[in-house]
């Protein structure tokens, strides 16, 4: 699987003028993708607004990390706070965009990304809150998983982070927006068919007259 | 003025088996490793632990869990730790898990002295037994209680003789929280400066809420944040 292709695309999807939070994993790697010019405030729910990536010649502060653990730097105009008031900004909506991973989604836009019973549960952080009041949620995930299994399926089997909260999917293969009717492929990946897209997809996509490629 | 100073084995030495701890810190800011090192040493049993994570593995609380001190712990989110995730599937420590900023809000409503409060986070996931509704203004909502403890063990950066507290930058997150909800507070410092270099109005935790002030640079433990 191309990451950087995701992430790539995903970068796209960020405009100036937004709060932002990146969850743990490959969100957090569009942080390369972003130029420095641009005006967006990264929220780091460990109670920072205006996270930026650390650069190579700037010095360490070891109280200052991201959500995920790695060292960060803060722009101008960034301020701390503690974790109910990171979590007060989550609630009330004050976020614009979340760009999340995920163990599973579905057509109804709901997403499972806690835990996986008996094997792997990382625990919620703060996945539940971002999911469900931030009015844009932004899935980052492979379309199958190692064993070629979708991930994106009609119903949700594991445990739910929360329900009918993504309005985008962004993978290795495409790009598909979460509507009323259901899932609508808006792009594919180079290269790849559209029989061979849909053979691969457990959810039915509705598949408009114009798609992009990326 | 009252001496809150104490060295750090004789205020450990106050936290019995069985204790209720909330533990500051996300990740490494703001864990207090040196307090924590002191209860490993001491080894107090059957404790419950209340922390965002459980830090990586063979790190902070990880120690505790490791050397089977904590019979439980209420966390938010433990995937950057293998070792205690492995513990808990074969459950040798029990965990409960809340999302974050409910986890940060029940340890705040307690330190305002409250008992709960209501929220629609979850309500469509398992964490929600839908028995424990009420209808509250025309909405089905969630009664989450107030979450109290025993003692914490804070970390700061700056604190006075009297117990103002300042914070590093992301070291902030749980603490300031967790220094109202308990019932006794430890506090490991840095730096014990002057009140005079203190401004008032740059105080995160106010010393009415801390008990107990372990200076750092009398104790030959090493902050490992402040070693990196």
């Amino acid at each position: 699987m191309d990451v950087n292709k995701i992430v790539k695309r995903a970068a796209q999807e960020l405009k100036n003028g937004q709060v932002v939070n990146l969850g743990i994993g490959l969100p957090t790697k569009i942080l390369d993708y972003i130029s420095p010019e641009m005006d967006i405030f990264f929220q780091s729910e460990n109670g920072i607004l205006g996270a930026k990536k650390i650069s190579e010649n700037e010095s360490v502060d070891p109280d200052l990390i991201d959500s995920g653990g790695a060292y960060i730097n803060v722009r101008n105009g960034a301020s701390f706070f503690d974790s109910s008031v990171s979590f007060a900004m989550i609630r009330r909506g004050k976020i614009d965009v979340t760009i999340m991973g995920a163990f599973e989604v579905d057509q109804e836009g709901s997403l499972a990304n806690w835990k996986i019973p008996g094997y792997f549960s990382p625990g919620i952080g703060g996945a539940m809150e971002l999911a469900q009041k931030t009015p844009n949620v932004i899935i980052l995930c492979s379309h199958n998983d190692k064993k070629g299994n979708s991930k994106i399926l009609k119903k949700c089997k594991l445990p739910l982070t929360a329900k009918k909260c993504i309005s985008r999917i962004i993978t290795d293969k495409a790009v598909i927006d979460v509507t009323d009717k259901g899932l609508v492929l808006k792009e594919i990946a180079e290269g790849l068919t559209l029989e061979a897209l849909i053979e691969q997809t457990d959810a039915t996509l509705i598949i408009p007259q114009n798609i992009g490629t990326f | 003025m009252m001496n809150k100073q104490i060295a750090i084995e004789d205020v450990i030495a106050t936290i019995p088996d069985g204790a209720s701890i909330m533990v500051g810190g996300f990740g490494n800011p703001g864990t207090p490793f040196a307090l924590i090192d002191e209860l490993l040493k001491q080894g107090q049993r059957n404790l419950t632990l209340i922390k965002n994570d459980a830090n990586e593995a063979s790190i902070g609380i990880s120690k505790l869990i490791e050397n089977g001190q904590v019979d439980k712990l209420i966390t938010s989110h433990i995937g950057l730790n293998k070792i205690v995730i492995d513990m808990m599937n074969k459950e040798m420590v029990n965990i409960e898990f809340y999302p974050q900023g409910i986890l940060a809000e029940k340890i705040r409503n307690a330190g305002a002295g409250c008992y709960g409060f209501l929220t629609d986070v979850g309500l469509d996931t398992e964490i929600t037994d839908k028995k424990s509704l009420i209808n509250y203004q025309g909405k089905e909502l969630k009664i989450e209680s107030a979450l109290y403890a025993d003692f914490a063990l804070i970390h700061a950066q700056y604190t006075d003789a009297y117990g103002n507290l300042v914070y590093g930058s992301s070291a902030m997150n749980f603490s300031p929280l967790m220094a109202m909800a308990a019932n006794k507070v430890i506090v490991e410092t840095s730096h014990l400066v002057p009140a005079s270099e203190l401004t008032p109005s740059h105080i995160h935790t106010p010393s009415a809420f801390v008990d107990s002030i372990v200076d750092l640079a009398l104790s030959t433990h090493k902050n490992k944040s402040a070693s990196i």
